[in-house]
């Protein structure tokens, strides 16, 4: 083994963790030039209101019925688990306080983000990745049209609209599933309990839990559309992209929601 | 050639991860004539066409359009050099959520801000000089042939008669006789445009059929250029070859 050589190899364990990093940073610098441009494209003109009204649609109310399922069913589980969980500390009867605090605070914007995650920001990257492999995106640039503004700002303004919205939906129906629980097999009196929440609910509460929201729509659509247009490579580069812009989105949410929390709770 | 040529690369340079992909490339097309781009897989066609639509930027070198270089162009200039131009992309790359007729008229809504009405009108119009009826403008691409998505196409670069044409693989997955039909379009449109076009196909009889003058490339350079009746006479190995489709041979 040459002196080179042997130096090199030496360096093998720098390079394996280096190499990594590096990426890493690189894709990170590459999310946020995408992004900012993207923001750029959002504040000014032209707006594509047909464009903004069709993703409003596709992203906020055909995503409805997911999210009004999905915070149902949490809010009535949520209730059973805190009910049996405070009788341990005599605790059951804060238990309508409780599942408000939770939906809104945490549960309903980070399941209404999850749900949207997978089910628009796959269906986002699929959309876009499709357009960029078929020549699509670049048939628009020779149409003298800036995908960024077309494609891109259009849903970013739908998600970060449409997703409050939805949390708050879901807030409404995560609170009624645990109402229905409490009343149905928990014997708790339905007017009390719709009382004591009401009681406890502060506005903040509610306008945290939409201010997350706000930044998980932001990151569900990023994702979405980052990964779409950055792909390549044919129908599997296409799937590529859905999954990574799933598994990112679902990532960023969660970390999002705990510096945001971190943030509310300093406040 | 004399005077200005309408589009021109000129000492044009690009890579890829280190790989040159065009080396020196230099090349023009005089107004009002129909060049078309050959070679084989590989060598630099697509690049080539590419740079010219502004999709990629040289990594050294000119592209002029009208003479005036539109890499180091302002954004401004650069837009205005590019929306005079209009695109047959190889799979037609209609969008899928628009009808036949929205797909026609997008750059007429969405760039130059034609009312929605008198777009339409436009667009039946363009889809008429594509023989093409107006019954289909309501339709969406994926119900139409191969065949008729390239037509949509072309009324779609021809809607805001622009200056300067480009063809992608005009023939690329079309039977013979739809083939014959899309180049006889592209004569006609070209014609009574009055307009220059650039064309990259490897289809011979298309060429012959297209084009006023012929470009091979090999290895990101030009090692041929002439007429199509010159295609014939060359003793070029490589174009030999090539035009004679031969897989034995220096390609």
């Amino acid at each position: 083994m040459t002196a080179a050589s042997a130096s090199l190899a030496a360096l093998t364990p720098f390079r394996l963790i280096g190499h990594p990093i590096l990426l890493g940073v690189r894709r990170v610098g590459a999310i946020t030039l995408f992004g900012l441009r993207s923001l750029a494209a959002t504040l000014t003109p032209p707006l594509y209101l047909g464009q903004l009204w069709r993703q409003f649609l596709a992203i906020g109310f055909f995503s409805l019925p997911v999210t009004g399922l999905t915070a149902v069913f949490t809010g009535a589980a949520l209730a059973l688990n805190i009910f049996s969980g405070g009788g341990r500390l005599n605790a059951e009867q804060v238990m309508p306080q409780i599942v408000a605090l939770g939906i809104t605070r945490e549960l309903g914007p980070v399941l209404a983000g999850l749900m949207l995650a997978g089910r628009v920001a796959a269906a986002i990257a699929a959309e876009i990745g499709a357009m960029r492999t078929t020549e699509q995106i670049d048939a628009m640039v020779t149409l003298s049209t800036d995908p960024y503004r077309y494609l891109i700002a259009p849903r970013l303004i739908a998600a970060v609209l449409a997703l409050p919205l939805l949390t708050a939906v879901a807030d409404l129906i995560g609170i009624a599933g645990g109402w229905l629980v409490a009343v149905r097999t928990l014997g708790f009196n339905p007017v009390l309990y719709v009382r004591n929440t009401d009681a406890f609910l502060q506005a903040g509460d509610i306008g945290s839990g939409l201010v997350k929201a706000s930044v998980f729509g932001f990151v569900v659509a990023l994702m979405g559309c980052y990964h779409g247009y950055h792909a390549a490579g044919g129908a599997r580069g296409v799937g590529r992209a859905t999954t990574h812009a799933v598994v990112s989105a679902s990532i960023l949410i969660l970390a999002c929601d705990y510096l945001l929390t971190a943030v509310f709770a300093r406040a | 050639m004399t005077g200005v040529a309408k589009l021109e690369w000129r000492g044009v340079r690009k890579s890829f991860g280190g790989r040159a992909v065009l080396d020196d490339l230099d090349l023009a097309v005089a107004p009002g004539r129909s060049l078309v781009i050959m070679g084989g897989s590989g060598q630099g066609k697509s690049v080539t066409l590419k740079l010219a639509l502004g999709l990629l930027t040289p990594d050294a070198g000119a592209l002029r359009i009208d003479g005036r270089d539109t890499a180091s162009a302002s954004k401004s200039a650069r837009r205005r050099a590019f929306a005079d131009i209009g695109v047959l992309f190889q799979g037609a790359a209609l969008f899928d959520s628009l009808s036949v007729w929205e797909n026609v008229a997008f750059r007429l809504i969405n760039a130059d801000g034609v009312p929605r009405r008198k777009a339409r009108e436009r667009a039946i119009e363009a889809l008429s000089r594509v023989r093409l009826p107006a019954d289909l403008a309501d339709a969406y691409p994926a119900s139409l042939s191969g065949g008729m998505q390239k037509r949509v196409g072309l009324a779609r670069a021809i809607v805001g008669r622009p200056s300067l044409l480009f063809f992608d693989e005009p023939t690329s997955g079309l039977d013979p006789v739809t083939s014959a039909v899309i180049n006889e379009l592209i004569v006609e449109q070209v014609r009574d445009l009055g307009c220059t076009a650039v064309s990259i196909t490897h289809d011979i009889a298309s060429a012959r059929t297209i084009a006023d003058e012929i470009a091979m490339l090999q290895g990101g350079r030009v090692i041929w250029s002439g007429s199509p009746s010159e295609l014939d006479q060359t003793p070029d190995p490589y174009v030999r070859q090539f035009v004679e489709g031969r897989a034995d041979g220096p390609g």
